[in-house]
């Protein structure tokens, strides 16, 4: 049928205010999908069926697509291995010989390392397990920084689990499908890592901006930084498992401290996915957020009524606590001096305080930190129980940090 | 008498969305030689200025949307950040293009250019909203240089297509 034939064929329709009509309807779309996405919060449903569906879709047609990109960077990698053979076995002899030294001090640190936590009954990290997973695709644009990995739900992973190469930290998953999780760079926009400087112990945000070298925001404290300094992960929040390797600190052409991840010193093909469980998945948050409410208190000038009573039989309970649980916060092995509350306490409170003074422990301030925990959630107990660092805890005395898992 | 009977939109719409979303894909692999990464240009924004060029339509907008809907879900981006900012391309250049007729391929060039820094300055804006802090602006300038590179592919489209239905001369 020709135009002229068409009964609608001689119909004038102003093409350019449909064509207008029409974008402005695709625009106010794409300006409600754009505001009610959620893409790097923590909360798996955020992350939606689309993303799913093409996440699983686009992780094998990625891996087969990359298979001859990888032949071909590996034909690559092995001509430069060989022409660079000679100066690189000079430079690996000689790092080999530092390493050696380092080897020794290492072993000489893991054993006081392991005696400190023995004397201080202080509870380590359990192991992480992880999952190993290719990279099959790659988006490095200044609005997004993501990577999709071959390794989804079947193997365990879930949204918030930190992924590292062999070198560092990459990033964490935003979102887990069958077969496939996306994971967020550090360099991303939306990436928010808490970590700390090695040397000084200061913490920071490594906040991604779109480039090569994420910034670091809120350092605090005088000089916490140097060109060249460590940095790892300080585990604050509980989402990241502490000291993974983040990268170097230098100094940004903007003047803003930034970071050489540690990431980048290979090409990013395998990653490994810690299969850490968050902080916040652990602990019981409704038990953890309770407060108990305090017994009223009488004012000096008020009258006694039957309520008051029973407030002033209530109102020495928390008083006594103040007593029994100040040794226990004396008791905190590491230190170097005991108070005279020891006297309450005897011999076992004694005994590894004073170990560990004589052992010469090298940073009594860090060590404090870590005691102070399990010595404040141990509710008063009985002189013999009071090397135990930890035991259940009770909810009159210990209001807020009593639920930890 | 085939010119009569109109352009086919999967012609100038369908095939060409296939191709760029296929170089989308190309780009994004994971493909490193000598410390080098592949560029990361847009590549729909092309398709977003020529069919503006081309003539009016009342498809090319949704082809847009769902091409910027990919890259998104591509990407990993926030979902909806580049098809609005393809949109925001293809809305400056349908705008301007009365003032584009007959004009050299430079002048057209730099109108490219033009619509691609008015998505980014757009998409520049909107992740800074939506994530409360600056993305760096050389990333940004490194994707724009990317992007009106590709001018050359979106002019073939014009010459193919713009004349290519009588009622358009």
């Amino acid at each position: 049928m020709s135009l002229r034939d068409n009964p609608l064929g001689e119909l004038k329709v102003p093409l350019t205010w449909a064509a207008g009509i029409a974008l402005i309807v695709a625009v106010v779309a794409a300006t409600a999908i754009l505001l009610s996405d959620r893409r790097e919060t923590f909360k798996a449903e955020a992350y939606g069926v689309s993303r799913k569906a093409s996440d699983t879709v686009l992780a094998p047609v990625g891996d087969v697509l990359a298979t001859p990109g990888r032949w071909i960077g590996t034909s690559f990698d092995t001509v430069r291995d060989y022409f660079g053979a000679a100066s690189e076995n000079a430079d690996l002899k000689t790092e080999l010989r530092e390493m050696r030294q380092w080897r020794d001090v290492a072993i000489a640190l893991r054993d006081e390392n392991a005696r400190y936590r023995t004397l201080l009954g202080l509870k380590t990290d359990p192991p992480v397990p992880m999952v190993a997973a290719r990279v099959v695709t790659d988006s490095h644009g200044p609005f997004a920084d993501t990577r999709l990995a071959n390794a989804g739900r079947e193997r365990g992973v879930k949204v918030g689990n930190p992924v590292m190469s062999e070198n560092g930290l990459v990033g964490r998953v935003i979102g887990v499908t069958d077969g496939a999780s996306r994971v967020l760079l550090l360099t991303d926009i939306a990436s928010r890592t808490p970590v700390m400087i090695d040397r000084t112990n200061a913490r920071a945000i490594l906040t991604g901006d779109g480039g090569p070298n994420p910034r670091l925001d809120y350092l605090r404290g005088r000089d916490p930084i140097r060109e060249g300094d460590r940095l790892l992960t300080s585990g604050d929040g509980g989402v990241v498992p502490r000291g993974l390797p983040v990268g170097t600190a230098v100094r940004g052409l903007d003047g803003r401290w930034r970071v050489v991840l540690a990431s980048d010193r290979a090409p990013i093909d395998f990653v490994r996915i810690l299969l850490f469980e968050d902080f916040t998945q652990v602990v019981n948050l409704k038990q953890l957020s309770e407060t108990p409410t305090p017994p009223p208190t009488p004012g000096p000038g008020m009258p006694k009524s039957p309520g008051a009573e029973v407030a002033a039989t209530e109102a020495p309970e928390p008083a006594q606590a103040k007593p029994q649980a100040a040794p226990e916060v004396v008791a905190k092995p590491a230190a170097p001096k005991p108070a005279g509350g020891v006297a309450q306490a005897p011999a076992a409170i004694k005994a590894p305080g004073a170990e560990a003074a004589k052992s010469g422990a090298s940073k009594p301030a860090a060590a404090k930190t870590d005691t102070a925990k399990p010595a404040a959630r141990t509710p008063p107990a009985k002189p013999d129980d009071a090397t135990k660092p930890s035991s259940k805890p009770k909810p009159k005395t210990q209001p807020a940090g009593g639920g930890q898992g | 008498m085939s010119a009569a009977r109109g352009l086919q939109p999967w012609r100038w719409l369908g095939v060409p969305m296939l191709q760029a979303i296929v170089a989308t894909i190309l780009f994004g692999l994971p493909l490193r030689a000598f410390g080098w990464q592949l560029p990361q240009p847009i590549f729909p924004m092309a398709l977003a200025f020529a069919w503006a060029v081309i003539r009016p339509s009342i498809l090319a907008p949704f082809a847009i949307l769902v091409m910027g809907l990919i890259l998104d879900v591509f990407w990993g981006g926030p979902l909806g950040l580049w098809a609005l900012c393809l949109l925001i391309a293809y809305g400056v250049a349908l705008a301007g293009r009365t003032m584009m007729a007959g004009q050299s391929q430079a002048i057209l060039w730099a109108w490219y250019g033009l619509t691609t820094g008015a998505a980014m300055v757009s998409g520049y804006l909107f992740v800074m909203l939506d994530s409360r802090s600056s993305p760096g602006l050389i990333p940004a300038a490194w994707q724009f240089v990317a992007t009106i590179v590709l001018y050359p592919f979106a002019q073939r489209l014009i010459d193919l297509f713009e004349d290519a239905d009588v009622r358009f001369r």
